[in-house]
């Protein structure tokens, strides 16, 4: 390379994917440090949702459930729920940060500049996962004091984790692409709907079994089902069965379809 | 590789581009020479956006080719980029972050490393007066506080090609020069800047070289000059209070007379000189005139020129 004005200065010509990311990251975590409203809201909301279930609707679900296991309460059954519900907000808050990342403009100034072209999706994501995780652990404290009696070993504490962690990854990508495609924010709404609806018509909050016809054919074979019975067998000791295989395989198919379809957005020409 | 000093810092050759069946650049070329100051000048809708946007590997050409800073925009992106900076109409600031962070975060994506990054910040805010701004967040930045710090985010790469994209629309006249002056101070410092603008006299202040894109094509292209000389000069527009006054004023003046709006257009230069030789024909004529306004050669005149059209006509078709 010579030193003419007008070549460019080499250490910008390689990418940096992993620093960038790391940049970027930062960038999304003091967003989330200047507004400590938005992190109350993200923290305080599934723990609304604890309390309200637990301490409003908890007896007479319990009942619903045939009396509950002898000598758990209905915090014991929610509360894998609830961490489902937990991640699903966390992802509807992402969609909503890149959107206005994306309708703001500063994305474009990302995309001009020679940086690792995905770094910008990459750091909101890998900031959802830290916020995400954040949110679960104070459900499961609330939920604690609220007489959650774990049958859990470390190793089950440790694989809660990684569903949790894997359905955030799949949730959050899915989340930026559908942040990037939409024009405005209420663009975000089908998404918010969807992980926020769905675990509802699931086996989050009362079992399947007590559901008419179509609605229990679609409880019993939606992806959050499954996710669901394999926290509850990790956290209660109960039989785990075929769900973990069928949890990993809809978490990681979502993950990578996310990621694909996020990559292919953000490829695609900016809109007008 | 060897780049010689005369090569230019951008070429285009035939740019194509459509958004549906609707064709936005219809095959343009473009030569900017290095550390000179180009501006393309149309009304909203010309396509000077979507030209800056393909030079400035933001989105695809249909057609054609280009090279920035002696790289090819579709094949070697990464390298243009590395290369240039892009301040568009729309400000690229990240609003919830302050002034500082803003610049600390593009140090930090130059990869600049800390110190450094802070240092360049420091100086860029003192640079855009922005320093008592520095800790407050973007969103409360005013219009033109936001475009310098915009345009200071651009620069802390060292870019050697600027594009900036429509840098004045919107902005009071008082933060309009600052930007103009801000503009001369980088080309001083020998960096080659690529300008759209819709106002012929930003275009004739700061430009070496003027082109006219007009409906996705180039209508002319030149010097200030040359193409001040191809627009005749401005007008006087003379109003009157009824239709008989028109006539007889038209008769005694020559001009263009519209008789619905009960006024004439007569070329006039604006100077001193002109207007009172105006008057005083007026006067022997005893003809009353109810308002008159000195009009200076603007786009709409370049385009009428150029074109036979009026500018406005194409107002939102873009």
């Amino acid at each position: 390379m010579s030193t003419r004005p007008m070549t460019t200065r080499p250490m910008n010509t390689v990418p940096h994917p992993v620093r960038d990311a790391a940049t970027m990251l930062r960038r999304t975590l003091r967003h989330l440090a200047r507004y400590p409203s938005m992190v109350i809201m993200t923290l305080a909301m599934p723990v609304v949702l604890l309390l309200l279930f637990v301490g409003i609707f908890g007896g007479a679900l319990n009942t619903g459930l045939g009396g509950g296991t002898p000598g758990r309460g209905y915090v014991d059954y929610v509360v894998p729920g609830i961490l489902l519900m937990t991640v699903g907000y966390g992802a509807t808050m992402t969609a909503l940060a890149v959107n206005r990342d994306s309708t703001e403009g500063i994305i474009a100034r990302f995309r001009t500049m020679a940086i690792s072209r995905a770094s910008v999706l990459t750091g909101h994501v890998a900031s959802a996962l830290a916020r995400t995780m954040a949110s679960c652990a104070l459900v499961v404290a609330v939920a604690l004091a609220l007489g959650l009696r774990p049958a859990a070993d470390p190793l089950d504490w440790l694989a809660m984790v990684g569903v949790l962690a894997l359905l955030a990854l799949a949730l959050n990508w899915l989340a930026v692409a559908v942040g990037l495609s939409a024009r405005n924010a209420e663009g975000v709404g089908g998404f918010t709907v969807v992980v926020q609806v769905l675990p509802f018509v699931s086996s989050a909050f009362v079992t399947p079994d007590s559901m008419s016809g179509a609605v229990r054919w679609f409880a019993n074979n939606e992806p959050f089902t499954p996710v669901i019975d394999t926290l509850r067998g990790l956290l209660l000791g109960t039989p785990v069965g075929s769900s973990a295989g069928l949890a990993f395989a809809w978490c990681a198919g979502a993950a990578v379809a996310g990621y694909l379809w996020a990559r292919a957005v953000f490829r695609r020409d900016p809109r007008q | 590789m060897s780049i010689s000093q005369s090569q230019p810092a951008v070429v285009a050759t035939g740019l194509r581009r459509a958004f549906g069946d609707q064709v936005v650049l219809d095959g343009i070329d473009l030569e900017v020479a290095e550390g000179s100051v180009f501006a393309l000048l149309g009304p909203n809708g010309a396509g000077k956006t979507t030209a800056v946007r393909i030079l400035s590997t933001l989105i695809g050409a249909d057609g054609g080719e280009a090279r920035v800073a002696g790289h090819d925009v579709a094949r070697e992106p990464h390298a243009v980029r590395a290369a240039i900076g892009v301040t568009g109409q729309f400000s690229a600031v990240d609003n919830l972050l302050t002034g500082a962070e803003n610049l600390v975060l593009m140090a930090d994506l130059h990869h600049l490393g800390r110190g450094e990054g802070r240092r360049r910040a420091a100086e860029l805010l003192a640079r855009f007066d922005l320093e008592d701004a520095a800790h407050k967040s973007a969103a409360t930045y005013s219009g033109g506080m936001r475009r310098r710090l915009d345009l200071a985010m651009t620069l802390v790469g060292d870019p050697r090609v600027i594009f900036l994209d429509e840098p004045t629309t919107g902005l009071d006249p008082r933060s309009r020069c600052t930007m103009w002056e801000i503009i001369r101070d980088l080309v001083a410092g020998g960096v080659t800047i690529f300008l759209t603008t819709q106002y012929l006299d930003e275009a004739d202040e700061l430009a070496d070289r003027i082109a006219v894109l007009d409906q996705g094509r180039l209508v002319a292209a030149g010097t200030p000059d040359e193409l001040k000389r191809r627009v005749p000069g401005g007008h006087v527009r003379l109003r009157f209070t009824d239709a008989a006054e028109v006539e007889l004023a038209a008769r005694a003046l020559g001009g263009s007379a519209d008789e619905d709006a009960l006024t004439l257009h007569v070329p006039n230069d604006g100077s001193v000189r002109s207007l009172r030789a105006l008057l005083d024909r007026l006067d022997d004529a005893s003809i009353e005139v109810d308002a008159l306004s000195v009009h200076t050669p603007d786009l709409d005149d370049v385009f009428f020129a150029l074109t036979g059209r009026p500018s406005t006509e194409k107002e939102n078709a873009r």
